[in-house]
């Protein structure tokens, strides 16, 4: 399946897109969508130790299991405020 | 009320709206653009947003401080885009019955915002360049 994951700030610079569409395993966790954005983004692997992923706007693990339909973002170390 | 906005924000506006008869107490914190990180000197700041998750999250912190705190009113409100400096970047204010709950919920609110949100401030060094701000994240090249 392709899952839809939306990037900011430095994800979003480091890729040069907004959204990126990443070939993953049916119901594939977040664990499998990590390994498969260092395949297929290489640019994105500097960070993804660093990151979070959120899932229907809900932080996710590495654990949570994805579906075609969620909507899926990388999230970086927040600084706002 | 939770507002992220591209207009300035306007402290007096969040101050009358927490205020009530009900309450004996508002406190206010107002993040500001400052000039000078250790010795690297800003000239403006930027700030993006995951929007639908940024509303989300600040309003579940609104309810969980609510939860821990006897609240009477409470505004949180977050600007997004350019902002030079001095500009406030966030106001969170409440209102509570007695001056103690206010201080702390204030401070809990803002030690959460600064951990969970997804909002990002890029600088805009004086020199020139730019960086989003990513605490623990090991600089980047581009």
């Amino acid at each position: 399946m392709k899952i839809e994951v939306r990037l900011f700030a430095v994800a979003r610079q480091l890729a040069n897109q907004e959204t990126i569409a990443v070939s993953c395993p049916e119901s594939a966790t977040i664990a499998d969508l990590k390994q498969a954005i260092i395949e297929q983004l290489p640019e994105l692997a500097t960070i993804l130790d660093h990151v979070r992923f959120a899932v229907n706007s809900d932080y996710a693990d590495e654990k949570t299991q994805l579906s075609s339909t969620d909507e899926v973002a990388c999230i970086p170390p927040v600084s706002g405020g | 009320m939770i507002q992220i906005t591209r207009d300035p924000i306007d402290p007096d506006a969040a101050i009358r709206q927490v205020s009530s008869t009900q309450a004996g107490a508002v406190v206010m914190f107002l993040g500001t653009t400052r000039e000078f990180t250790a010795e690297k000197k800003t000239r403006s700041l930027n700030y993006d947003c995951y929007p639908e998750m940024a509303e989300r999250k600040l309003a579940e912190l609104e309810t969980a401080a609510r939860d821990r705190w006897p609240i009477v009113e409470c505004s949180i409100v977050h600007r997004l885009g350019h902002l030079e400096l001095g500009e406030a970047s966030i106001v969170v204010a409440l209102s509570t019955a007695h001056r103690r709950d206010a201080f702390e919920a204030v401070q809990w609110l803002m030690d959460r915002i600064k951990e969970e949100v997804p909002i990002w401030k890029e600088e805009h060094w004086a020199d020139g360049t730019t960086e989003w701000v990513h605490p623990g994240l090991p600089p980047q090249e581009n």
